[in-house]
């Protein structure tokens, strides 16, 4: 097996899995894209794991600790997918845009511009 | 490690088998990214990590390919259907699932592939690697968690459970924020 078929469908898979959290509104879908992406990781560790014949098998391991850290990122990022639909009823992550830079200066009550107050 | 390269062409059987499930692969996870309606984008994912499963098998890391198939197919895409449904998404088809930065997103994702693609061609074009069966079998793998790698894995409990915690407290409607 030549090294190049992994690599290159493992690399294939990061770059739809990066597509997908850009190109996504629902937060869950964006989850999805990031289980993608993690994929695209863990082949190419199994792949080089091989490759190189590692006698402690570190790749395939590392493989294994991926999937667990993804279970937990999934359920911790459902929980918080979760909290965020019941304060806002909506899971849509154009319309959470609480923390984001106002795209226009908020007028102060003197009728300046707001100065952002460095602290 | 580096072993006398042979031609591309012909590919062996190994090589088709792994080529084609790798199209599988990406082809579903085109469809997960694609899809206009959020449940068959889950079902998508199944397909997607079932066929990347067998190429794990290809592979002969047969013990990663089970716990693949256990805990992804049989867990984190259960979980995520479990979020698509508590939070009230729509089953049918719904337009409003693609933000409106999907140019930029292609332009983004298209470029990723390029450079990555390139550069592991450029990398590995003469890497080649023999297949020996039994290399990942359970046994050659467990002897080497629970030795070398002992420490890791049980960090990686703890880990685990600070998860669990953290996903039930966040979940929980009665505990309230000082």
């Amino acid at each position: 097996m030549h090294v190049v078929y992994p690599a290159v469908i493992s690399a294939l898979l990061f770059s739809v899995g990066v597509y997908g959290v850009l190109a996504r509104r629902n937060a869950i879908l964006v989850l999805m894209s990031v289980e993608l992406m993690l994929n695209a990781v863990n082949l190419n560790l199994v792949a080089f794991d091989v490759w190189l014949r590692d006698q402690l098998h570190g790749g395939q391991v590392l493989t294994l600790f991926v999937i667990v850290i993804a279970a937990a990122e999934v359920g911790l990022g459902l929980a918080i997918v979760l909290a965020v639909f019941r304060t806002r009823r909506t899971v849509d992550v154009d319309r959470l845009r609480d923390l984001a830079e106002p795209d226009f200066p908020q007028p102060s009550p003197n009728g300046q511009a707001k100065v952002r107050e460095s602290s | 490690m580096n072993f006398a390269s042979p031609a591309f062409w012909p590919p062996t059987t190994q090589e088709i088998v792994f080529l084609l499930l790798g199209v599988i692969a990406v082809g579903s996870a085109v469809l997960v990214v694609t899809t206009r309606q959020l449940v068959h984008a889950a079902l998508w994912l199944v397909v997607s990590f079932g066929a990347l499963a067998g190429g794990y098998l290809v592979l002969t890391a047969e013990f990663v390919a089970w716990v693949q198939i256990l805990i992804y197919v049989g867990a984190i895409v259960v979980l995520l259907l479990f979020g698509i449904m508590l939070t009230r998404a729509p089953i049918g088809r719904s337009a409003d699932l693609d933000s409106g930065n999907q140019i930029a997103a292609l332009v983004v994702g298209v470029a990723t592939a390029g450079v990555l693609v390139s550069v592991l061609v450029a990398g590995f074009r003469h890497a080649y690697m023999p297949l020996t069966p039994g290399a990942g079998a359970a046994k050659p793998l467990g002897s080497s968690i629970f030795r070398t790698w002992v420490l890791p894995f049980e960090a990686l409990s703890v880990l685990l459970l600070a998860a669990l915690i953290g996903a039930i407290v966040l979940s929980r409607t009665d505990i309230r924020g000082r």
